[in-house]
C-alpha cells in the first residue's frame, strides 16, 4: 500500500506493475470487453443491412454504437478508468477527442454550408447548359 | 512541509500517499507510457482529419461506382472480426508479460500476429479487386478519400506486424527484462488504439457507406 507513485501509465492494469495482479481477473476483464465489443460489433452490422429500422435514424445509430463500442475498448482494453492515478491520461485523451470533434463537426459543418450557399448557382449553370 | 492532516479512516491511506509533485519524478514506464498515449492522440487526429476529408467527399463519385457497388458487408465482417480478435489476444499477451511467462508471451504475440496478417491480406484483396474494376484512387474524389483513409490504416496495421516480430525477437535474444516491457506496454497501446480506428472505418466507410 505504499505507492510512491500516484499515477499510473496509461495501458496498465494497476498503478504497480511489477505486483502480480491476479492473471485471472485479468482474463475476465478482457473477456468481458471482447463479447460486449462483439454484441456491439454485431448489432452494427445487423443496423446497417435491416429494414426494419426507418432509414433516417440508421446513421445515427450506427454513429451511437461506435461511440459505444469506444468507451468499451478503452475501459476493458486500455484500462482507462476515473480514479486520480489515470487523470493525467484521461486529461489527454479529453483533449484529443475535442480536436477531433472540432476537426471532423467543423469540416462537415462548413462544407454542407458551402455546399447549401453553392446550390443555386450549380442549378443556375445546370439551366444553362441545358437551353 | 503542509501535508494535510488526515481526519477519518477513509482519508488515511489516501492522504498519507504522497501527492504527485511530492513523490517525486514518474518512473521510466510511466513517463514512456504517457509519451506514447500523446503519440497516439496525435495519430488519431491525422485520422480524424482523413475522416473529416472522407466524409465530405463521400459522394463526389464523379459518374464512378459509389460504396454501395463496391464494398461487400462479408469481408469487412471477417476483417472486424480478425481485428477485434488480435486485440483480445494482445492484451492475453500483455497479461502474460506481466506474470513473466514467456511461452504464452509468444503463443499470443503469434495469434496477434497471424489474425493481423490475415486483415491486411483481406484488405490487400480488396483493394486489388476494386483497383482492377478500374475503380482505383484515381477514379474519383470518393475513391481517393477512401484509399488515403483505408490505406493508412492498413499501413498502421503493417508497422504494428513489423514491430510486433521485432519485439519478438528482443524479448528471445534479452528476455523480459524493463526496457523490454515497455517498448511492449507501448505495442499493446498502438494496437488497441487501430482497432478503435477501426471501429470508427467500418461504421463510416463500410457501413454508412452502403446506406445512401
Amino acid at each position: 500500500m505504499t505507492g510512491r507513485h500516484y499515477d499510473r501509465a496509461p495501458g496498465d492494469a494497476s498503478a504497480l506493475p511489477d505486483v502480480e495482479q491476479g492473471t485471472s481477473s485479468g482474463v475476465l476483464v478482457y473477456t468481458i470487453g471482447l463479447a460486449l465489443a462483439v454484441v456491439l460489433t454485431a448489432m452494427s452490422f445487423w443496423v446497417a443491412s435491416t429494414t426494419l429500422l426507418w432509414a433516417g435514424g440508421v446513421s445515427l445509430g450506427l454513429t451511437v454504437l461506435a461511440i459505444a463500442q469506444m468507451g468499451i475498448h478503452l475501459v476493458f482494453f486500455l484500462h482507462v478508468t476515473t480514479g486520480p492515478d489515470n487523470t493525467n491520461n484521461v486529461m489527454a485523451l479529453a483533449f484529443g477527442v475535442l480536436i477531433v470533434v472540432l476537426v471532423v463537426v467543423g469540416s462537415l459543418l462548413i462544407m454542407a454550408d458551402l455546399n447549401d450557399n453553392m446550390m443555386p448557382a450549380a442549378e443556375l449553370m445546370n439551366l444553362q447548359m441545358q437551353h | 512541509m503542509n501535508v494535510a492532516v488526515a481526519v477519518d479512516d477513509n482519508n488515511v491511506r489516501y492522504e498519507a500517499r504522497p501527492s504527485a509533485s511530492e513523490a517525486g519524478a514518474a518512473t521510466k514506464r510511466i513517463v514512456v507510457g504517457y509519451g506514447f498515449w500523446i503519440f497516439l492522440l496525435s495519430d488519431i487526429i491525422m485520422f480524424a482529419v482523413f475522416f473529416a476529408a472522407y466524409a465530405v467527399l463521400s459522394h463526389a463519385t464523379a459518374g464512378g461506382p459509389s460504396g454501395m457497388q463496391l464494398f461487400s458487408q462479408r469481408s469487412v465482417a471477417i476483417e472486424t472480426g480478425c481485428l477485434l480478435a488480435s486485440s483480445y489476444s494482445c492484451g492475453l499477451m500483455s497479461l502474460a508479460i506481466g506474470s513473466r511467462r514467456r511461452g504464452a508471451t509468444y503463443l499470443a504475440a503469434l495469434i496477434t500476429f497471424l489474425l493481423g496478417a490475415s486483415f491486411l491480406v483481406l484488405e490487400l484483396r480488396e483493394f486489388a479487386g476494386m483497383i482492377a474494376i478500374g475503380a482505383g484512387p484515381q477514379r474519383s474524389a470518393f475513391l481517393s478519400g477512401f484509399f488515403t483513409l483505408v490505406g493508412c490504416h492498413g499501413l498502421h496495421v503493417t508497422a504494428g506486424l513489423v514491430w510486433l516480430a521485432v519485439m519478438m525477437a528482443q524479448v528471445a535474444v534479452k528476455g523480459l527484462r524493463p526496457t523490454i516491457k515497455r517498448r511492449l506496454l507501448c505495442f499493446s497501446l498502438f494496437w488497441h488504439a487501430l482497432d478503435i480506428v477501426w471501429v470508427w472505418l467500418f461504421a463510416v466507410v463500410y457501413l454508412m457507406g452502403v446506406l445512401s
